[in-house]
């Protein structure tokens, strides 16, 4: 009746996990019973959970983010921990089986549940509001990739109780992976929870590509994009391009492992290096994927906080889109061990060379962007400027890594752990935190407190900067990764400096929930009342904070590169806003449950699948069958905004920008 | 204009000239235009992960573990019959959507029941020649050809089910909504869907059936 589920699978015996879930269960419980108590469910409902608006479904990708992130981030202070206490006749806290678990879901959640997420929730919010148009091209779909996410997450944090998780690492390889070694239900987890988001993640690609490509506001042409859409145009044709190979692949193992196909199996003619080739054939565009928004981001803050356009806007584009390309002619580098030969190797080593060509030319524009700018420095611009420094020292040991002979030293050692934290950390996490707080006025209409959030950013840094200064050590003097156990004692003073790090590490992340909380707090003193904090430049910034749910009462005109640049300097030469327009009646998607409902079917298969029990997966089948049918069934897609609210709203949005220009006459224009 | 033209930061800027709508600076495309669009961005990623298979057919094609390989299996005559009924299905599709195109109720129907009916066809067809090769010891389990084989096959089969589902889903909504625009988008997203999934058949026969068989 329940498959393979039986009451053995809830690891009774086991403190860690058992007590961490007790606290998660417990922290989740009070959260929903408050949200009961206080009646909030018909809001959440209504307002969240089933709005098709993009900006609130990426403030729910980002919360979902940084929660995991957070998970993530526990998963990685216990490993660090568990290094530096298992040195010798040391044991540590950790038994083998378990800490496998560890470092394999540390990958899983901070790649699929903490980066993405929070990556996509920002083009998701960002994007639209940049292109000058009310929403993306898929609203309902778009809420469903939310959510389809959001499942996947949710099996992957159930297999903290229920099961257990794969010991395979981040990345299942096989043989490893099939049921002759792991014939637990961990790989099963990795597999449906990877599947289910991964279809999310791609409709969101598609969605994305096609708002791009087919909504601007009239008059803007390609190349008057803000660069944050080209690189989020990059990522998303990589997202399109590349995430089906990810599905392709983990379908075979899937295969492999319940009907006992021979895709990647020692037996039967199975060639496991087909698998390793197939995932890092994702892989590597994965980390483009990542990195690309991330740069987005950074030009959008070198530019508006030097005052200046972007330096080298067209040699940006080119730069994106030669990334693009090349990162699909690299993914061999993951594996020059692998014995594909000398010509092999080099060609991928070179290729591997020469993409970082590409992110050289970007590195330079950002620098000359803040040539003979007028700098400021707040918050986003820190974590950005210490991106572009400790960028590229990951990025030159990672052309170190691309050398084959020297890979054949460093390869699985903490070397290469060090490389791609360092490169990761640095893009993608500061890109993150620099994003999320360069828009976080114009999302909840309110800044983040200064000095919690350089306070934040301090302490992040150093701590980071200790970690992996540590673990570079450790693998140059031959630790290699994911040991459970340190037999040698040489390595006991290196682990122990990594150690503090994390602690150091730990204060960050603690300043700031300590930042939210206190910029929640002082919301009145740090009100954003124009809807243009930073002096900003693109049209995200040309409409109130936060935006209404038709972000622009009439699409803006475009007639040159950075719009908002030139309708502010207009307004502030000729001390007056332009003409009131014509307000007409604006369309906008309807609420729709079709999203949360899917993943709940999503979610109820996967599980199902997991434990084998059959008959529940084929009621989720039938169930996500006709939650397709309802959709399709629906007369109304639509409702309409009426003329005298729209106009109500955007009078109040000029009467702020209004007040503004009168109390800054006095400044020279 | 020529002040602009000089500024360094501004080289290279500039935009498309053109002002159709969905393209250049022309302001956002009609939904219709987003729609197709949108689902032509879907159809590649469908078309690479076909690709991810016909990869690890290629690879595995003569891993066959001393098992029956290629030249003992597949014989011509039902995969010629099944090739026919796929491929008349797409022209029978076609024709419902300019019978849809055209406003004709009862036409656009007919020929999306031909349709059906041919993809049925050729799934039976499939699921037979799949049942003999299961039940002669020649399944998926015998051996990593016959795993990729399976595997390939298969995806295009499941993707002709799932096609079949959504086509009766869609007669009734012809049906029962009649030409509403958003009933003929869907309508022509799944007539997209049917040609594409033709295109991959041509690809599985050209590798599987005739490069199988060839000396």
């Amino acid at each position: 009746m329940l498959g393979k589920l039986s009451w053995s699978a809830i690891p009774f015996s086991q403190p860690i996990p058992l007590i961490a879930a007790g606290g998660v269960g417990l922290a989740l419980f009070a959260v929903l019973g408050w949200i009961t108590v206080k009646g909030h469910w018909p809001y959440l409902w209504k307002e969240w959970i089933t709005s098709a608006d993009h900006k609130r479904i990426g403030v729910m990708y980002v919360l979902l983010g940084l929660v995991m992130l957070l998970r993530g981030f526990v998963d990685a202070i216990m490993m660090r921990t568990q290094q530096a206490s298992a040195i010798g006749h040391a044991q540590g806290y950790l038994p083998p089986e378990h800490y496998d678990q560890i470092f394999s879901a540390h990958g899983t959640i901070m790649i699929f549940f903490g980066a993405m997420p929070v990556i996509i929730g920002l083009m998701n919010f960002v994007v639209p509001l940049q292109l000058g148009v009310r929403d993306v091209a898929f609203p309902t779909l778009n809420s469903t990739s939310f959510w389809l996410t959001a499942a996947g997450a949710l099996l992957v944090n159930m297999s903290l109780v229920i099961g257990e998780f794969a010991r395979t690492g981040w990345l299942p390889y096989a043989p490893l992976s099939e049921t002759t070694y792991s014939p637990g239900v961990g790989v099963d987890y990795y597999v449906w929870a990877i599947q289910i988001s991964g279809v999310g993640t791609l409709m969101s690609g598609i969605n994305l590509v096609t708002t791009i490509l087919k909504l601007r506001a009239p008059g803007m042409g390609y190349l008057r994009m803000p660069m944050f859409c080209w690189t989020a145009l990059g990522a998303n044709m990589l997202i399109v391009a590349a995430f089906p190979i990810l599905t392709a692949t983990l379908a075979m193992l899937t295969l492999d492992r319940y009907l006992g196909f021979h895709f990647f199996t020692n037996e039967a003619g199975g060639n496991m290096m087909m698998f390793v080739n197939l995932i890092w054939a994702w892989g590597h565009p994965e980390v483009y994927i990542l990195i690309l928004p991330a740069f987005g981001i950074f030009s959008e803050i070198f530019s508006t906080f030097s005052s200046k356009p972007l330096f080298g806007y067209r040699s940006m584009v080119a730069a994106t889109l030669f990334i693009v390309v090349v990162s699909f002619t690299v993914w061999l580098h993951h594996f020059f061990t692998m014995g594909a030969g000398g010509d092999v190797n080099a060609a991928f080593g070179i290729a591997t060379s020469i993409i970082a060509v590409g992110t050289g030319v970007k590195i330079y524009n950002w620098l000359f962007t803040m040539v003979g700018g007028r700098l400021r420095f707040p918050t986003p611009m820190l974590w950005s400027l210490a991106f572009m420094m400790t960028f590229v020292i990951g990025g030159m040991t990672g052309v170190l890594l691309a050398v084959p002979p020297a890979d054949f030293m460093l390869h699985n050692s903490m070397f290469l752990v060090a490389h791609f934290h360092n490169v990761i950390n640095s893009g993608v996490v500061f890109g993150a935190f620099a994003g999320i707080t360069y828009w976080f006025p114009k999302a909840f209409g309110f800044r983040l407190d200064e000095y919690w959030g350089k306070m934040a950013f301090c302490l992040t840094l150093a701590g980071f900067l200790i970690v992996f200064g540590a673990l570079y050590v450790l693998g140059l003097e031959g630790m290699t990764r994911r040991l459970q156990h340190i037999d040698f004692t040489e390595w006991a003073p290196w682990l122990y400096v990594s150690v503090a790090g994390i602690g150091v590490m730990i204060l960050g992340v603690a300043s700031q929930i300590v930042q939210i909380v206190v910029s929640i707090r002082n919301r009145e003193a740090l009100r954003d009342e124009t809807g243009d904090p930073w002096d900003g430049r693109s049209l995200e910034w040309a409409t109130s904070s936060p935006p209404p749910a038709f972000n622009f009462a009439v699409l803006p005109k475009v007639h040159g590169e950075e719009p908002y640049w030139t309708i502010k300097r207009q307004a502030i030469e000729s001390q007056g806003l332009a003409d009131e327009p014509p307000y007409e009646a604006i369309e906008m998607p309807r609420n729709s449950a079709t999203g949360v409902v899917t993943a709940f079917f999503a979610t109820l298969i996967g599980f199902s699948m997991i434990w084998m029990i059959w008959w529940l997966a084929a009621l989720g089948f039938v169930g996500a069958y006709a939650t397709f049918v309802v959709f399709a069934w629906r007369d109304e897609e639509e409702k309409e905004i009426p003329a005298e609210e729209v106009a109500r709203i955007d009078r109040a949005r000029r009467a702020a920008r209004s007040k503004w220009l009168e109390e800054n006459r006095e400044q020279p224009a | 204009m020529t002040a602009h033209a000089q500024d360094p930061y501004r080289i290279g800027r500039g935009g498309g000239a053109d002002s159709t709508t969905g393209r250049g600076e022309g302001g956002p495309a009609s939904k219709r235009t987003t729609v197709g669009y949108g689902f032509w961005i879907y159809l590649l990623s469908d078309i690479i992960l076909f690709s991810g298979f016909f990869a690890a057919y290629a690879v595995l094609a003569r891993q066959t573990a001393g098992g029956p390989s290629s030249h003992d299996l597949f014989g011509q005559e039902r995969v010629a019959i099944e090739t026919a009924a796929l491929l008349l299905s797409s022209f029978t599709c076609g024709l419902a959507g300019v019978a849809a195109e055209k406003r004709k109720l009862v036409p656009a129907l007919a020929w999306l029941l031909a349709t059906g009916v041919l993809g049925a066809v050729f799934l039976g067809l499939e699921l037979i020649e799949f049942a003999e090769m299961i039940g002669m010891g020649a399944g998926p389990q015998r051996s990593a050809f016959l795993s990729a084989f399976f595997g390939l096959v298969g995806l295009h089969g499941l993707h002709i089910a799932v096609g079949l589902l959504w086509l009766g889903t869609m007669m009734a909504q012809l049906w029962v909504k009649g030409f509403r625009p958003q009933v003929l988008r869907r309508l022509m997203c799944f007539t997209l869907f049917w040609h594409a999934l033709d295109i991959v058949w041509v690809g599985i026969f050209t590798m599987v059936y005739l490069m199988g068989v060839a000396p």
